[in-house]
């Protein structure tokens, strides 16, 4: 007895040390509780939150790219795709298998559905088809009932309804690459789609809009369980171009009957670019929609360039094209006056090099105004040369020359003005007084875009800093239209302008002239221009010595190019026009031959419209009247 | 062998001697788990409620017969019983099928039996019997103590093995609390615990990956909240966010959806701490409190060193398992895989709970009986 309460009392001493402890860890358990749920709370509701709600970004709609009579350009296009959610299908095999009955589904699709199911939740629904037919949207609605977890979704697809004609103006869309990804959730979402060329890059950001939200309710794997908030998105802002389609529509078709050209049209007076046409161009649509690399090949490839927007990043000698330029530096700088006289015997020795005119026998002695309407290249060396290559570039530069015009289109080239320094920095080595002469008639280091071209002259007719645009801020027409737009004097005296103007009528105008027989020859809508040819391969002495190879025996790549300048009307000048057509010269003042009538036939056909200044309630109809027409086109 | 209760004493005094308070605390227990298991399932009673309500049903007459039969037959059949269930869990070793990663069930064709949560039951029961026999002077000499030190290595050995750490921890510390109880010297806690500690290290190698990345995680939960931290973190999210009335009832973000691992079995007092908050959280461990507060006292009342040492250890074994599982869910000790007792979803967990109580309830009902150190009933 005594034994048992002993151990008795042992025991239940124990236990009260066993009973502390439960205690104390009953306390810690409480301590802990107390901690995580009335201390720590809002910490955990917050994190909590974050766990259950999820944003989604709704995409806005992408806005239109508008013509500047508000003819969309870029729009957007419902597509359906089908699709097929496995764990409200089942037995998604069976259902495939069903679908194959009713659509066709090729293996490939197949077999990427079904690896797509296994590695997904299977509440995310997958695409078995994209871009349905309406055919093949009917007969899915019929049998839809007999096939579970299948559905249509609607999405949006970018359209452009004209295609390669304006490709290289408005661009493209495709999902942000990797360097493009900028943190804004938005371009991380599957469908979405950014401006990747054209005007459709250069205004993303309007186009785009405000994207809106959606908060829901999400539960551990992801899958949304009910929405709680929504604020809807903003679409984006139409981008109204100053382009008008059917003067690019026919600019484009007459560029067509070359291999390869550039055209700008201009509305000097506003720097409205009305057409800009890079041919041949390319189909944005699988651009958009992923391009096959036998695609990409054949594309990148074309030695006709189809990728190259060539009106704003093709940079080309510009030829006898500069010489108004070269001209109008001379007269402003006092070294030549309208009555210095200079004789071309076909060529000009300067220093131990022999300088030679296109002409081989010479223009003899003649003026400015004839040296520009006969394009006599001895004249203008004889020009650059008193003239210095410094005042040239530097006039050249207030033509808009050597530096980028801000178009507002990606991959603009900012061309070349060689100077002193610029040779220097650039080769290392001392300038040449002979590369003076050759950039008196826009050859050697010379290089302009189209549009630096078609701005230039633009310049020459306003006598004002024309800045091409290719966006109207002030919405459509008929708006603001044709009101001259605010753009600072160059500072020239108006009688020298005049003077080149009158020289570049009687190119076009004038028998003799280069261009003579790419004459406008309706009343009032006559052209002026200045013709140009550059050269794209060197004329060895061998060629001189035996006679200049016939154009069909030089491969198309080495044929120079032929370019063109005009404006009209030649009275009142107020659309202007340049035209390069690649490897399109013949060896001798080629231009005139291939580019003149270009200019010829798009400014014939744009003052038939009058798109600067067509008033409300006009339409496409020519507005000079019946004496305007079209069938007067001049032969060779 | 239905007890022969006149030996003891009549049927119906038994029956009113039976600590009926005890009793209501273990039916509020398994109310409060239904409701958890019925929100849990999103406001269903299947899969979870239903049948953990049948279960507790059923498990009900074990617990009572376990009550009423006399404690001198626990005594005679306490060896039987562990021999049994170490033979179950030996069982299980050996041709037990592999689930969730580990072999720990038995399938006995009726019910998935898993000893090892029975065994800690049968190691207490055997344990007591064996510290009642021997005399003050043998507990203090170590050669009296290696037997039953083996009572318990063998099958927590055997156990670890399986995996399941929980159930070996539980089974060691439960083992150790009746040697705790028993009066065994302190210095030879001392000893085993230096040995334990030396052993630590070789013990080590022994862990799953898996367990070694429970560790890792305790010591730095927020290291790698998408893996093996993330059910520790989204458990005190859940708790946290209920605040101190909860997120109410069926309304649980976190285990609703499904951000919560193991929401009706081990995780589920963050379940019930989630949409009830601390105040439900409180009320939880108050009635944990009362059923220990109450089971110690009923141990304390018996007059047999059997009943004591059996009524403890069954005290401190259920006390265990309420601590490691609410502090595993609260991130104060590492993730072991331990129900909580009577509220977790599980058929064995609760039938080997409720056959402890029934045990206790025995100690209770024959606090007055005497036995001699072979069982030999005396009478008061």
């Amino acid at each position: 007895m005594r034994r048992d309460a002993l151990r008795r009392k042992l025991t239940t001493r124990r236990a009260a040390i066993l009973a502390g402890g439960q205690a104390l860890l009953l306390a810690a358990i409480g301590g802990r509780m107390y901690q995580l749920q009335i201390t720590q709370s809002e910490r955990y509701m917050v994190l909590a939150d974050e766990n259950r709600m999820s944003l989604r970004l709704l995409a806005p709609l992408r806005a239109r790219i508008v013509d500047r009579f508000g003819i969309p350009l870029a729009e957007n296009h419902d597509n359906y795709h089908l699709l097929i959610i496995p764990e409200q299908a089942g037995d998604f095999v069976a259902t495939l298998d069903a679908l194959a009955a009713v659509i066709e589904i090729g293996e490939g699709d197949r077999r990427r559905v079904l690896r797509e199911i296994r590695r997904k939740h299977s509440f995310v629904p997958v695409i078995v088809r994209a871009n349905l037919s309406w055919d093949e949207m009917a007969r899915i609605e019929v049998a839809i009932p007999e096939l579970p977890g299948v559905s249509i979704d609607q999405g949006v697809t970018r359209y452009y309804p004209f295609g390669e004609m304006m490709a290289h103006v408005v661009g493209y869309v495709a999902s942000a690459s990797e360097q493009e990804l900028d943190g804004d959730p938005l371009l991380e979402l599957p469908d979405f789609r950014i401006g990747k060329s054209g005007v459709e890059k250069s205004q993303d950001t309007n186009l785009r809009g405000i994207a809106g939200t959606s908060q829901v309710e999400v539960n551990a794997l992801g899958r949304v369980v009910r929405e709680l908030a929504r604020v809807p998105g903003k679409p984006g802002q139409d981008a109204i171009t100053t382009i008008d389609l059917s003067l690019q529509d026919f600019a484009t078709r007459r560029c067509s009957t070359e291999q390869s050209v550039a055209c700008v049209l201009l509305d000097a007076v506003t720097g409205d670019v009305l057409a800009l046409v890079s041919s041949p161009g390319f189909d944005p649509a699988p651009f958009s929609a992923g391009l096959s690399p036998a695609l990409w090949k054949e594309l990148s490839t074309d030695p006709r360039k189809p990728l190259l927007n060539k009106a704003i990043a093709g940079v080309y000698p510009p030829g006898s094209t500069f010489k108004p330029v070269v001209a109008l530096a001379a007269l402003a700088a006092k070294v030549l006056t309208s009555e210095t006289s200079f004789t071309c015997p076909g060529y000009l020795e300067y220093g131990n090099v022999t300088f030679h005119c296109w002409r081989h026998g010479g223009h003899g002695t003649l003026r400015l105004r004839d040296a520009i309407k006969k394009s006599c290249d001895v004249f203008f060396y004889e020009t650059a040369r008193r003239l210095g290559i410094d005042r040239l570039a530097a006039t050249a530069r207030r033509f808009g020359f050597g530096d980028r015009l801000g178009i507002e289109i990606p991959g603009e080239r900012p061309g070349l003005i060689p100077t002193r320094n610029w040779k220097l920095a650039a080769i290392g080595s001392a300038w040449s007084q002979g590369e003076t002469l050759i950039a008196g008639i826009g050859q050697g280091a010379v290089l302009a875009t189209p549009l630096q071209l078609a701005t230039m002259v633009a310049r020459l007719v306003t006598g004002r800093a024309v800045t091409p645009r290719l966006v109207r801020a002030e919405g459509i027409m008929p708006g603001r239209d044709g009101a001259p737009a605010d753009f600072p004097s160059l500072g020239l005296n108006p009688r020298t302008i005049a003077l080149v103007l009158d020289g570049m009528n009687a190119v076009v105008n004038e028998p003799g002239g280069t261009a003579y027989a790419a004459r406008i020859v309706q009343t009032g809508l006559a052209m002026g221009g200045k013709s140009g040819t550059s050269q794209v391969r060197h004329i060895s002495d061998y060629e001189r010595g035996h006679g200049i190879r016939k154009i069909r025996q030089i491969p198309w790549k080495q044929r120079d190019h032929a370019l063109f300048v005009a404006f009209a009307p030649v009275g009142a000048p107020r659309y202007v026009c340049a035209a390069v057509v690649e490897h399109g010269g013949t060896s001798g003042g080629g231009g005139s031959a291939v580019a003149a009538p270009i200019c010829r036939d798009v400014l014939l056909e744009t003052q038939r419209r009058d798109p600067g200044r067509r008033r409300p309630g006009e339409n496409g109809v020519a507005v000079l009247g019946p004496t305007a027409n079209r069938a007067a086109t001049p032969g060779g | 062998m239905w007890p022969d209760y006149e030996s003891d004493s009549r049927f119906a005094d038994k029956v009113r001697g039976i600590a009926w308070g005890l009793v209501l605390t273990v039916f509020l227990a398994a109310c409060c788990s239904i409701a958890v298991l019925y929100s849990a399932a999103d406001g269903d009673m299947r899969p979870w409620a239903a049948t953990q309500m049948i279960r507790f049903a059923i498990a009900l007459i074990p617990m009572i017969g376990a009550a009423l039969l006399p404690i001198r037959h626990w005594f005679r059949a306490a060896y039987w019983v562990y021999a049994i269930a170490l033979a179950l869990v030996i069982a299980v070793d050996l041709r037990g099928f592999v689930g969730m990663g580990a072999r720990r069930w038995i399938d006995l064709g009726v019910i998935q039996l898993q000893p090892s949560s029975l065994l800690n039951m049968a190691l207490i029961l055997a344990l007591a019997r064996y510290f009642h026999t021997r005399s003050d002077e043998d507990i203090a000499r170590i050669r009296w103590l290696i037997p039953p030190a083996l009572m318990i290595f063998v099958p927590t050995a055997l156990i670890l093995k399986q995996p399941d750490l929980g159930t070996a921890i539980l089974g060691l510390i439960g083992g150790a609390a009746v040697f705790f109880l028993a009066g065994v010297r302190l210095r030879f806690f001392g000893l085993i615990g230096l040995a334990t500690a030396a052993a630590l290290p070789a013990g080590w190698h022994f862990l799953r990956s898996y367990q070694k990345n429970r560790i890792y995680t305790f010591l730095d939960p927020e290291s790698d909240p998408l893996g093996a931290g993330y059910h520790v973190l989204q458990s005190k999210i859940a708790l946290g966010s209920g605040g101190l009335f909860g997120r109410g009832f069926l309304n649980g973000s976190q285990s609703h959806l499904s951000f919560l691992p193991e929401k009706q079995t081990d995780f589920i007092f963050t379940t019930l701490a989630e949409e009830f908050g601390f105040v439900g959280g409180f009320a939880l461990l108050a009635l944990y409190s009362v059923m220990i507060g109450y089971g110690l006292a009923i141990a304390l009342g018996c007059r047999s060193h059997f009943g004591r040492l059996l009524g403890l250890g069954i005290v401190a074994n259920f006390s265990l398992y309420v601590f490691i599982n609410i502090a595993m869910v609260m991130g104060l000790i590492p993730v072991v895989g331990v129900p909580l007792p009577l509220i977790s979803y599980g058929g064995t967990a609760m039938l080997a709970v409720m056959f402890g109580f029934g045990l206790l309830l025995n100690a209770g009902v024959h606090r007055e009986v005497r036995l001699g150190p072979k069982g030999e009933t005396r009478p008061s």
